[in-house]
């Protein structure tokens, strides 16, 4: 993994996403920059499935930057994020100093609460400095979490510091570079989203997830990955409980490569459905005729681009 | 470039941000001055070339919520196509240049004439007023109405306080994933064990326990403001202002034949001025119902964002609904799978032999967990009694049916 500079413009942000085959627009490349250079954490929500989390892995990638995941759930706590003594080794300590006779209580108090005992979590690793330039630090999925650690992740993320009562605060020499993601099953306090810069990452263009498309399925035909990009963006058109995202399109398109299918008919998407559609509802909606009928209506909309 | 030439371009530039905050703030997206200084600085960083890259750059820092992104595209092309639209617009918003509209009644208006004139002559003040009773009537059509509350008395605002601390809703403590201390917890805290110990100077070592946190679900509510339901609103719009109030996680959606969320609205600390904005905030006061349309579109754009974390649904209609049908049932079925308990409030029971007839009631009980019958709502004090406790006995949804069919 080499070390890369930051990029100095927003055209260098496109380059450096477009190099790691990540297909972004314009619009992404600049709040990225923006981040990047104002050292703000991006807040990135949007639809599952649209490539939120892929940036952050991205960036680490193309900036030769270590990635520092962390992946949040209802009941994450301080001791699973931040920092957890190592209570085994404190106990061992305790009694070592018993036995050798130092009965000095203060002392003995501050070396168990040393850094020596300390296991670092996440964010406290995000928090220290790094050969390789400050680590990318994500945020997964923080809309899991509960509002009390999204109130605790005000101070890190303002200020790049945590606070250990024992040992005191711990401030970041460069501040990571924060990617929060948020699939917006609750909504995320304005306090937290404040401090951050906010992006809607929504679903590509025909023309963008085409691209995307052939750079992540490499050996799909042609003719296959326009007729799977403009069904799938037909279908969005749809009134489905959960539109596909990119990630299903990879999917299927990867499940119908499989299946060495060359062009699309009704039989095939009516049995590949499953890798789209995550609803039986929405499966049950896109019966036989329907399938048929969208189908009939992507393929001459291509014919008719030809 | 001489140095000075450079500076008023800048100045020029912070000058056209500033107002485009201004005008940001006006259409309605919250924009601090913290966020103006941040859009400078974005600016001097980005050193934008393209309109399309200024658009984006004011974009990052100025758009919070994705529904915003619509509102900032519509400003942003106004704003710098012609500038001088943009500041009529800002000077009509302020209060002086608006003399010509008779002026409402200010929130708290009415508490404030009580405190100052209490006691005097009451008679003179009853108005007879004509009111179309539309209790029991269905009706789907969509007729925009805007609405007025009258203002709250003191001693009302009193009562809900009073009513209000005595709520405790059904199943209404969870327990959730994250610990707190606990003495009868079945956990070692380890953390607090070895602090505690080491002020004895490590001698002795004092278990300390951990029991799961429990706390209050998250609440949303489901107001039906149809004709039929007309008399109840400004009590029940009172009850939703009081519990938002009271607890932190509750999310109002009023619907008549269209949904609208007034969370925002609901949660401004003043009951008056949470009445008069969800008032100026809803088109379709007193009108049809539809409910089922309405629950689709709560479903699909809703559902996911507000019903996590073990949410109470409190869906509050007489579920008199005309075109009781498919869609209404498949609607239900898929509110109560996303939520953790659905609960219908129905305040048009009248009679106690109270038999599922309606075609839309029958549709609709199948899918509730409780229904919450009021034969006679008057106050607050009865809502919440409704809502308190075990249900009302004879009102099991599934018994029901059964009697029915």
């Amino acid at each position: 993994m080499a070390v890369s500079p930051l990029p100095g413009s927003i055209e260098g942000t496109l380059e450096m996403l477009a190099k790691a085959d990540y297909i972004g627009d314009r619009s992404l490349a600049t709040v990225l920059f923006l981040a990047l250079r104002m050292g703000r954490p991006l807040f990135l929500e949007g639809e599952a499935g649209v490539g939120k989390t892929e940036i952050a892995k991205v960036l680490s990638s193309a900036l030769g930057r270590r990635l520092i995941r962390l992946q949040c759930y209802e009941g994450l706590d301080v001791s699973a994020a931040v920092y957890e003594w190592n209570y085994g080794a404190q106990m061992i300590a305790i009694r070592m100093a018993e036995a050798t006779g130092e009965g000095d209580k203060a002392r003995v108090e501050h070396d168990v609460f040393s850094e020596r005992f300390l296991i670092k979590r996440p964010l406290l690793q995000a928090l220290e400095p790094d050969p390789a330039g400050p680590p990318v630090l994500l945020i997964d999925e923080i809309d899991r979490t509960d509002e009390a650690f999204e109130a605790f992740l005000l101070e890190v993320l303002a200020d790049f510091q945590v606070t250990i009562p024992e040992l005191g605060t711990v401030k970041a020499a460069q501040p990571p570079i924060v990617i929060v993601t948020s699939n917006r099953t609750r909504e995320v306090h304005d306090a937290l989203k404040r401090r951050c810069l906010y992006h809607w990452v929504g679903y590509p263009n025909a023309a963008r997830e085409l691209e995307i498309l052939r750079a992540k399925v490499p050996g799909i035909p042609k003719k296959l990955s326009a007729q799977v990009v403009a069904f799938v963006q037909a279908l969005r058109k749809e009134d489905l409980f959960k539109s596909p995202g990119v990630a299903e399109t990879l999917d299927w398109a990867g499940a119908l490569t499989e299946l060495d299918v060359v062009a699309l008919d009704p039989a095939t998407v009516s049995d590949t459905l499953g890798a789209l559609l995550k609803y039986q509802d929405d499966i049950a909606r896109l019966d036989g005729t329907k399938v048929k009928a969208l189908l009939d209506e992507v393929k001459s909309e291509l014919r008719a681009a030809e | 470039m001489p140095a000075s030439g450079e500076r008023e371009n800048n100045g020029r530039l912070a000058e056209n941000i500033l107002y485009f905050a201004r005008a940001l703030r006006a259409a309605g997206i919250p924009v601090g001055p913290g966020a103006v200084l941040d859009a400078l600085a974005a600016v001097e960083v980005a050193r934008v070339g393209s309109r399309d890259d200024f658009y984006w750059t004011l974009h990052a820092v100025f758009v919070k919520r994705h529904e915003h992104s619509i509102l900032f595209d519509q400003a942003f092309r106004i704003f710098f196509r012609r500038r001088g639209y943009i500041d009529k617009l800002i000077a009509a918003m302020l209060p002086d240049t608006l003399p010509t509209a008779p002026k409402a009644l200010e929130a708290g208006a009415q508490r404030i004439h009580e405190a100052l004139f209490a006691g005097t002559n009451k008679a003179k003040e009853e108005e007879q007023e004509v009111e179309i009773d539309a209790r029991l009537t269905v009706s789907d059509r969509e007729v925009l109405n805007k609405k007025d509350f009258a203002q709250m008395t003191t001693a009302e605002i009193a009562a809900a306080k009073v009513a209000i601390a005595k709520l405790a809703l059904p199943l209404d403590e969870v327990k959730t994933r994250r610990m707190t201390p606990s003495r009868h917890g079945r956990l070692i805290d380890m953390r607090r064990t070895l602090r505690a110990s080491m002020k004895a100077g490590g001698a002795l070592i004092d278990l300390k326990y951990l029991g799961p946190k429990v706390k209050e679900p998250p609440i949303l509510a489901l107001l039906d403001i149809s004709g039929s339901m007309s008399q109840y609103t400004r009590l029940f719009l009172h009850f939703l202002h009081a519990i938002t109030d009271e607890r932190k996680r509750v999310t109002t959606f009023l619907f008549g034949t269209r949904l609208t969320n007034v969370t925002r609205a609901i949660r401004q600390r003043d009951p008056d001025e949470a009445l008069a904005s969800c008032g100026a905030h809803v088109v379709d006061w007193s009108g049809g119902t539809r409910i089922a349309t309405s629950l689709h579109d709560f479903n699909k754009h809703w559902a996911r964002r507000v019903l996590g974390q073990g949410a109470v649904v409190l869906l509050i209609t007489d579920g008199l609904e005309r075109d009781a049908d498919d869609a209404l049932s498949f609607e239900m079925d898929r509110l109560h799978r996303s939520c953790r308990r659905l609960v219908w409030l129905n305040p048009l029971l009248r009679f106690e032999g109270f038999e599922a007839r309606a075609k839309g009631v029958r549709t609709m009980l199948p899918h509730v967990d409780e229904l919450r019958p009021i034969h006679n709502l008057a106050s607050m004090t009865e809502l919440v009694r409704a809502l308190s406790g075990l249900p009302a006995k004879g009102y099991d949804p599934k018994q029901m049916l059964r009697h029915v069919a």
